[in-house]
């Protein structure tokens, strides 16, 4: 593999400098160095990040290919500037068994775009009766070490008890989907004044809240670590907040979406605002924001959701959950995190590479940009403006709540391991 | 007036006291020997029911005939939702057949509002209930019956509903009446109160423009009509409630609570009623209540909404339109 020259870059948003890349390894960081024998890219004052890290991404190969592959998926991926993205395991067949989670592995491997670590499935076919074979999953070839229901709540307490004890053996981590189901019985957004508006029905932010609080005390008890997938209340930040305080071991995540749209969207019952958990309010759309910025919050994941067409133009009702997000992600974080002052770009690549590689304990990602490490790198132009255009998306699917929208930022370049997947904005 | 009847939250209130107004003029033909006007003759109109409803969809027909509409009746009941596609893809096919107005009623909310808002169809849309959201028609019908009772029908003429006092009793949390009524008779000026149990009211009822009780006895002596709304005995099941009697202790209206109301008061419920529950047959049959005008006054009102989204800005009655377009 040829070297490459990034030249003037903004690493972690800094002052500019040079990074030289040879073979699959950053050879250097410095000001001034040579592009002899290399091929240059002037990156103008563009900010320099670690690949981006995606803990929570729905590729949906196995099973329903017509929306996502891991090929569209992970092309997605790169466009967003990310090189590592763990794909959820509510695939059909469902991601509970070592065949399948090496199926999807091998797929990210021929790919080339992204690296694609499987989540396997906590339970026997999300039923959330019995333990899925977890030690064979991180046993396989995929190596698997997170572990989620998502899409479904493991709502069980002695089931989910069980799930964090076993994972201890390896190091894994259980990714909890916190919704308590009979709480959301015919939920189909927010609870609140808008529900109660429009008569759809309500999905109460205790329902999430209660589940937060319970496995964070379950985590506690047996010593083990728990992830929580897409926070979307403020009262869920209270929570995590207290249970760190106490030295429980759990992390959690926010998606763009709920750090920048709220449940008044739903007034125009259009179902590309329908994602499970619902937008939230003003209120807690704040508290996220700021709970990112003082790390009570670890990390920023995607939940990125895609859906074919026909799924979404219909009824709300009708409508599946979920929305598209690769693409879009470091911007929506630019928007409301870095232009609002609330976190810098060192902090931007914490949230979205650092912290979730060590979650899902990604090694080789989410490393420092200095000489030696791993070439898994993302160029931003920061300085960009422009509308969000679906029709150009890699995703399958284009189920984005920013059509049209104007948002900050676009990722120029991404190299996996010294190799360009993302050029000029184009996919290689 | 907006080109769809969405919820009763869109009409202001000078819309509504056209409509109301409209419809009186509406319901003197019904008093004539040929109970037709010319008004629509050549438009279509298609009642698309999703959901079962029979006096709902006889209300429209009886009025969309009334003013020589032709009349296609579709029910998709039973047909798959699950998918999304039998809206959209029903929608078009009227489309293609030139329907100018589609009467909608589907079981779930939001339904008419993505038929008119998504570029599916060209026609009007009518809401006729959609799931828990709204039942526009139903609200301007029995605001029609209470200014026809509470004014007068001549002295009605005009006006509306300001200062009157008027509470709903009973599921407020499943129901579009309630969440129409209170949008329509908020914009027409009267008092709204809300009487239920906690679990029947909706989470965010806060910002609603009326009161909210939880004991009817206090709220009677106030109340210039007492509208009763429908309880599904399932809801016992889900525990909105401990038992039917409980309810019908705390919530029913029988003779004796009747006799705390007003004498002037009317007791109205928008059909069909659960007799025993939550009125009994002693209230539901006397002369205060209003339920079968209701019934009546509901083709007027479709005949006023109707003729006034797709007939123009021509009188409907006095001045009959005799050349066709
Ligand atoms: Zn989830």
């Amino acid at each position: 593999m040829s070297k490459i020259l990034i030249r003037g870059a903004k690493v972690l948003g800094g002052e500019p400098q040079d990074v030289l890349i040879d073979g699959g390894t950053i050879a250097e960081v410095g000001s001034g160095l040579s592009g002899e024998g290399a091929e240059v890219v002037e990156a103008d004052g563009k900010v320099l990040l670690p690949g981006l890290v995606d803990l929570h991404t729905h590729l949906r190969e196995p099973g329903r290919e017509d929306s996502e592959t891991v090929l569209t998926g992970t092309r997605a991926a790169a466009s967003g500037g990310y090189t590592t993205v763990f794909a959820m395991a509510n695939t059909f067949p469902v991601a509970d068994t070592a065949g399948v989670v090496e199926q999807v592995w091998r797929l990210g491997k021929e790919h080339g775009y992204c690296d694609v670590q499987p989540i396997g499935a906590v339970t026997v076919g999300l039923e959330g009766r019995k333990l899925a074979e977890l030690g064979a999953m991180h046993e396989s070839a995929a190596g698997v070490t997170v572990f989620s229901d998502d899409g479904k709540c493991v709502h069980d307490a002695v089931i989910m008890r069980r799930a964090l004890e076993y994972v201890k053996a390896f190091g894994g981590v259980v990714a909890q989907h916190a919704q308590e189901p009979r709480l959301t019985e015919g939920a189909e957004m927010n609870e609140g004044i808008v529900s109660a508006e429009l008569g759809l029905g309500g999905w109460p932010a205790v329902a999430e809240e209660s589940i937060i609080a319970r496995d964070v005390l379950l985590a506690d008890h047996v010593g083990s670590r728990v992830h929580i997938c897409h926070l979307s209340t403020a009262g869920s930040v209270e929570i995590v907040r207290w249970a760190k305080s106490r030295g429980i071991a759990v992390t959690a995540e926010v998606t763009p979406h709920h750090l920048l749209l709220t449940d008044e969207l739903v007034r125009t019952y259009n179902p590309v605002y329908k994602v499970n958990p619902p937008l939230r309010t003003e209120r807690d759309v704040m508290a996220l924001r700021e709970a990112l910025a003082d790390g009570t919050i670890d990390i920023v994941a995607t939940d990125h959701a895609p859906h074919p067409h026909e799924d979404k133009d219909c009824e709300w009702a009708a409508a599946a959950m979920g929305m598209v997000g690769l693409e879009t992600a470091l911007s929506v974080v630019q928007e409301t995190m870095v232009d609002t002052g609330l976190l810098d770009w060192a902090g931007v690549a914490d949230r979205m590479s650092v912290k979730p590689a060590q979650i899902g304990r990604a090694t080789g990602h989410g490393r420092p940009v200095s000489a030696g490490e791993p070439a898994n790198l993302t160029l931003v132009d920061s300085a960009y403006r422009g509308l969000v255009e679906p029709a150009g998306f890699a995703s399958r699917s284009r189920n984005t709540p920013y059509e049209g929208r104007e948002l900050p930022g676009r990722v120029t370049h991404t190299w996996l391991r010294g190799k360009a997947t993302l050029v000029d904005g184009k996919l290689t | 007036m907006q080109r769809h009847l969405i919820s009763a939250a869109d009409l202001t209130r000078d819309d509504a006291v056209l409509i109301l107004d409209t419809a009186e003029e509406m319901a003197r033909v019904a008093d004539r020997p040929i109970k037709k006007l010319p008004t629509l003759r050549g438009r279509t109109i298609v009642n698309l029911f999703f959901e079962d409803s029979t006096r709902t969809r006889i209300s429209f027909e009886a009025a969309e005939k009334r003013l020589s509409a032709d009349v296609i009746n579709f029910t998709a009941k039973g047909s798959s939702v699950s998918k999304g596609e039998s809206l959209k893809d029903t929608a078009q096919t009227l489309e293609a057949m030139g329907v100018d107005a589609v009467v909608i009623r589907h079981g779930a909310s939001g339904a008419p509002y993505r038929l008119a808002n998504s570029g599916w169809i060209d026609a009007v849309v009518v809401n006729a209930g959609d799931g828990t959201h709204q039942h526009p028609t139903q609200a301007l019908l029995d605001a029609f019956t209470m200014r026809r009772r509470l004014i007068g029908r001549d002295a009605g003429l005009g006006r509306d509903l300001e200062g009157k006092r008027i509470t709903l009793v009973g599921d407020v949390l499943h129901s579009r009446v309630a969440r129409s009524n209170v949008d329509l008779l908020h914009t027409l000026g009267a008092e709204v109160t809300l009487v239920a149990p906690p679990t029947l009211l909706p989470v965010g009822i806060e910002t609603w423009p009326c009161e909210v009780s939880y004991d009817l006895d206090s709220t009677l002596p106030k109340s210039d009509a007492v509208m009763m709304l429908r309880v599904q005995r399932e809801r016992m099941n889900a525990a909105f409630f401990p038992t039917e009697r409980e309810y019908s202790r705390r919530y029913g209206l029988d003779g004796d609570r009747m006799a705390r109301m007003p004498e002037h008061a009317i007791v109205m419920h928008p059909g069909p009623m659960v007799r025993g529950m939550e009125i009994t047959a002693e209230v539901a049959d006397s002369d205060r209540c209003t339920v079968v005008e209701q019934v009546a006054n509901g083709v007027s009102i479709r005949m006023a909404v109707l003729y006034l989204l797709l007939g123009g800005n021509e009188p409907a009655v006095t001045h009959p339109r005799t050349e066709e377009k």
